[in-house]
């Protein structure tokens, strides 16, 4: 089962909501934290990383001798990340969407395939929790292979929870896509509802099952309890404004353990998000 | 002519707020909202559409039914597993590469540009100011980043204003190095939280990559001000400049609701106030 946490507004508690959704349910979760731009799941969920990876992309090294300035790799690449200029090819890594296409198209077989490291991927365990998450090389643009690469380790007899990127294009996608269930968490203000139409939006390209959990409840208006109950969108969970939590927050405590008493709505949370794939 | 991009690393810190206050002090410049993949600086300052235009980027694969042969090359080539066994493409996995309709030997793939959102000149009661909306799963947000970022400097030359000052999106990756390039610097908004810190830090890791001059302001400082004192004891060490701290107000959320900025909601607040040196500072650093 994959429940995917996501928001389009950032800040809203995403990864509260899934670390203390991960630490509630325990045995047998799977943490995936496909927020590689800024993953800060591991700074609640403390994991024990036992495994690191680089992770890499494939990106063209044309062979000089063998090149004849055709320029046909410069025609195929959409990105501009291979010109032919003068007397020589340059290729732009950075700008490299890893299609292969140049590769394929060389009538001289004079491009081959080397590899460029986006970032870092780590694999541990934090009380029975499996933890896996992506850090995004600083200055590297691109997210969405790294997103992919953390979510090819998903391990089907698990339950996996997704602390998904904030935003509704590319990278969210990524983090979304294929999930049984996708859990948006919201606050109750002007841009919260804005943001929260955005991301129901792309859920429901998607058609994925998804229900809201509206953080910092009695803050703003009540516009968003008026458009979940319009769109017929369940909330599942009310998570006041106390600056308790705000400060134990801060100090990177996981809500379950500064106050044990949310333990118990997180499971009936979990419980809820599992009836309602099991009657999808 | 002067940009100042407000970004943050986290999301949700307060930049767009601290926009809205900057703005309402200032007076005088061009605003550009280049958080475009969840635009909401529109909400507080209400623009008027001057002028509305379809973004294109990239383009998507669509295979022809009638002229497939089924031979299978593009779902061999395909790296994206966008094509279906049944040869239709997954418009959301397609990367736009165009390997497949390159390839084709029936020619059967077509490969129309996408127009995947609208950017828009407006005028706002602060001053013009230029915003985007990116489609819903589209792609690109970068290019569209680059894009209102141009435009703003147009309209500030046209219009004779020398700053302009921009909503920057939250992360480090392809829409934040968008919005950064070629800024004359970057206020960080971070938060005094164990996530704050850790997303401040890349964020300045970032602008310094670039060689972006970075400034910071702590929000919602009072929340836990001895991770106050450390996120600027790191901060001055990544070479950071300090324009000042903002206490955490509720009247952020209760001026948002009637589409004001806090500057404008209660120009006495604490809040204000704070805002108030924090913007003299940085229009002081600026020059």
């Amino acid at each position: 089962m994959i429940i995917s946490v996501a928001s389009g507004k950032g800040g809203t508690g995403k990864t509260t909501v899934a670390t203390n959704l991960a630490a509630s349910v325990g045995q047998g979760v799977q943490f995936l934290d496909c927020d590689v731009e800024q993953p800060n799941a591991n700074l609640f969920l403390n994991p024990e990383i036992e495994d690191s990876e680089i992770v890499t992309v494939p990106v063209p090294d044309v062979d000089e001798e063998k090149c004849t300035l055709c320029g046909k790799c410069a025609e195929i690449c959409q990105f501009k990340a291979i010109v032919v200029i003068g007397e020589t090819v340059l290729t732009f890594h950075e700008l490299c969407h890893s299609c292969g296409g140049c590769v394929e198209v060389c009538p001289e077989k004079a491009i081959s395939e080397s590899s460029r490291e986006i970032g870092l991927l780590e694999r541990g365990h934090s009380n029975g929790i499996e933890f896996i998450y992506g850090s995004l090389r600083v200055g590297e643009a691109m997210s969405p292979p790294l997103i992919k690469k953390v979510r090819s380790l998903t391990d089907d007899g698990k339950i996996t929870i997704i602390d998904a990127p904030p935003g509704t294009s590319c990278p969210v996608i990524a983090a979304m896509k294929g999930a049984d269930y996708v859990l948006l968490v919201t606050e109750p203000t002007p841009f919260g509802l804005h943001d929260l139409k955005l991301a129901v939006g792309a859920v429901r390209i998607l058609g994925i099952p998804h229900g809201l959990v509206i953080n910092r409840s009695d803050i703003g208006n009540d516009e968003v309890k008026r458009y979940a109950q319009e769109e017929n969108i369940p909330i599942l969970m009310e998570i006041p404004f106390d600056r308790k939590i705000a400060e134990s927050y801060s100090r990177g405590e996981l809500l379950v353990e500064a106050m044990p008493e949310w333990k118990e709505k997180f499971l009936s949370l979990y419980e809820q998000i599992k009836q309602s794939i099991g009657a999808s | 002519m002067k940009e100042l991009v407000i970004i943050s690393g986290k999301g949700g810190t307060g930049k767009t707020s601290v926009v809205a206050a900057f703005a309402a002090l200032s007076q005088d410049m061009v605003l550009c909202d280049a958080d475009v993949d969840a635009a909401d600086l529109h909400l507080i300052m209400d623009p008027v559409i001057k002028e509305e235009h379809d973004f294109t980027g990239g383009h998507t694969a669509i295979i022809d039914q009638e002229k497939c042969t089924q031979c299978g090359l593009c779902r061999e080539l395909c790296r994206w597993d966008a094509i279906s066994e049944d040869f239709v493409v997954d418009s959301i996995e397609c990367e736009g590469c165009g390997v497949c309709y390159y390839f084709c030997p029936e020619k059967a793939i077509d490969f129309p540009e996408n127009t995947c959102g609208q950017w828009f000149i407006s005028e706002t009661r602060f001053g013009p100011m230029v915003h985007a909306r990116l489609g819903i799963a589209e792609e690109n947000s970068g290019k569209l980043v680059t894009l209102v970022r141009q435009e703003a400097k147009k309209v500030a030359e046209n219009q004779g204003k020398e700053l302009i000052i921009t909503d920057g999106p939250p992360g480090v990756g392809c829409p934040v190095i968008a919005s950064i390039g070629g800024a004359s610097a970057v206020l960080v908004v971070a938060e005094p939280t164990v996530a704050g810190k850790h997303d401040m830090e890349r964020v300045v890791q970032l602008a310094s990559h670039f060689r972006i001059p970075a400034l910071l302001c702590v929000n919602k400082f009072d929340l836990n001000p001895s991770s106050t004192e450390a996120i600027e004891a790191l901060a001055k060490a990544q070479g950071v400049e300090l324009m000042g701290r903002v206490p955490f107000d509720p009247l952020f959320t209760k001026a948002m609701v009637q589409g004001k900025s806090v500057v404008e909601f209660d120009g006495k607040s604490s809040a204000t106030l704070a805002l108030n040196s924090v913007w003299g500072k940085v229009r002081d650093y600026l020059g």
